[in-house]
């Protein structure tokens, strides 16, 4: 059992490797981004469009690594929901309506994070489930109220899965997937890779570098 | 339920945990493997996994703050900072404890590590202060 599912994850791997990198797009146009340069990002807890309630504190709680790994301060996401709630605002549409100039003298923060979650869950079918998690955002500029970017980024956990070669590779997937996807929370670690996807510095049309990462001023 | 059919359940259980978490590995690899990224700026051991379980109560202050002291150590032994949130997340854990010290300690390693989030900091301490006196006036 145990080899199985490592060589199908080995094959997943693959597939994802050979097909994550090779996107061409139209560059997107940076020109505020580059004149606005923030060093410090502050993520208002994402809006929750789909139907889990596990939403907003599932994608909340892994989008710190890909910012702060970027090169950004990242204000401690746990202090930043408390300090809203203290303040009589717990649900993230409420928080996203609060004024550019309030969050700036209460955070003192370069630039404020929106994410939209429009699908989190897990769908179930008798050969595979799937779980899926996709997310938009927009870094807004403290100070201007400028747009520096935008961007949204999906993962799903059928991904490579029809491509793993065969019947064979398509049942091992099928046990590996129906696995992780009777877990208790099936659609988090999906969160955590569209966090990624969505927010990592150095990917096609991404955040740029920030001042504490060596590759600062590079891109 | 028989005991086998629970023993089996239960292994099916951390054979998914296990199978995630690698998941999880390798999906990082992934990143960084299109990005050809230097080694990860910062030691993250399960920050994130700790601040999901607080943020959906599932995880209490205090199995949280034996995971992340520990993880204080494991950062010195490799020499990588920790990340940003890190000590502050650990200084309100403290603060739910009622252990201003330790609080007001890890703050405190928060601003000098991360002066961007100096000004919220000093927010979240006067605010803390402010409580604390409204509510010893109300004693009064």
């Amino acid at each position: 059992m145990k080899s199985f599912l490592s060589k199908a994850l080995a094959v997943s791997l693959l597939v994802l490797l050979a097909t994550g990198c090779a996107t061409t797009q139209p560059a997107f146009d940076y020109t505020a981004f580059k004149e606005s340069r923030p060093a410090s990002i502050l993520v208002l807890p994402p809006l929750n469009q789909s139907p889990d309630v596990l939403a907003t504190d599932s994608v909340f709680s892994q989008v710190t690594l890909p910012l702060a790994e970027a090169g950004y301060y990242v204000f401690p996401v746990t202090l930043v929901h408390e300090t809203f709630r203290q303040n009589g605002l717990s649900h993230p549409a409420d928080i996203h309506e609060v004024e550019l100039s309030k969050l700036k003298d209460i955070f003192g923060a370069d630039a404020a994070l929106y994410i939209t979650i429009g699908q989190y869950g897990t769908t179930y079918a008798v050969i595979a489930s799937e779980s899926r998690v996709s997310a938009g955002a927009r870094l807004v500029d403290l100070r201007t109220g400028d747009v520096l970017w935008q961007g949204s980024a999906t993962a799903s956990s059928a991904e490579g899965r029809n491509t793993s070669g065969g019947l064979v590779g398509m049942l091992v997937s099928a046990v590996v997937h129906q696995i992780i996807e009777s877990s208790t929370n099936r659609a988090h670690p999906i969160a955590g890779i569209t966090s990624n996807r969505l927010l990592a510095a150095g990917r096609p049309d991404g955040i740029l570098y920030g001042p504490k990462s060596p590759r600062y001023l590079t891109d | 339920m028989t005991r086998t059919g629970l023993s089996g359940d239960l292994s099916m259980h951390s054979c998914a945990s296990r199978i995630s978490r690698a998941l999880l590995v390798s999906s990082a690899a992934l990143l960084s493997a299109c990005a050809t990224a230097p080694d990860p700026l910062y030691y993250w051991g399960d920050y994130q996994s700790q601040v999901y379980g607080h943020l959906t109560g599932q995880k209490g202050p205090t199995e949280q703050i034996t995971r992340l002291e520990a993880g204080i150590e494991k950062a010195r032994s490799v020499g990588k900072p920790l990340p940003p949130g890190y000590f502050a997340h650990l200084a309100i854990l403290y603060a739910e404890q009622a252990d201003t010290a330790q609080m007001l300690k890890y703050f405190e390693t928060e601003r000098q590590a991360y002066p961007e989030g100096a000004a919220y900091i000093d927010f979240l301490l006067s605010s803390k202060t402010e409580r604390t006196d409204q509510q010893l006036t109300q004693r009064r």
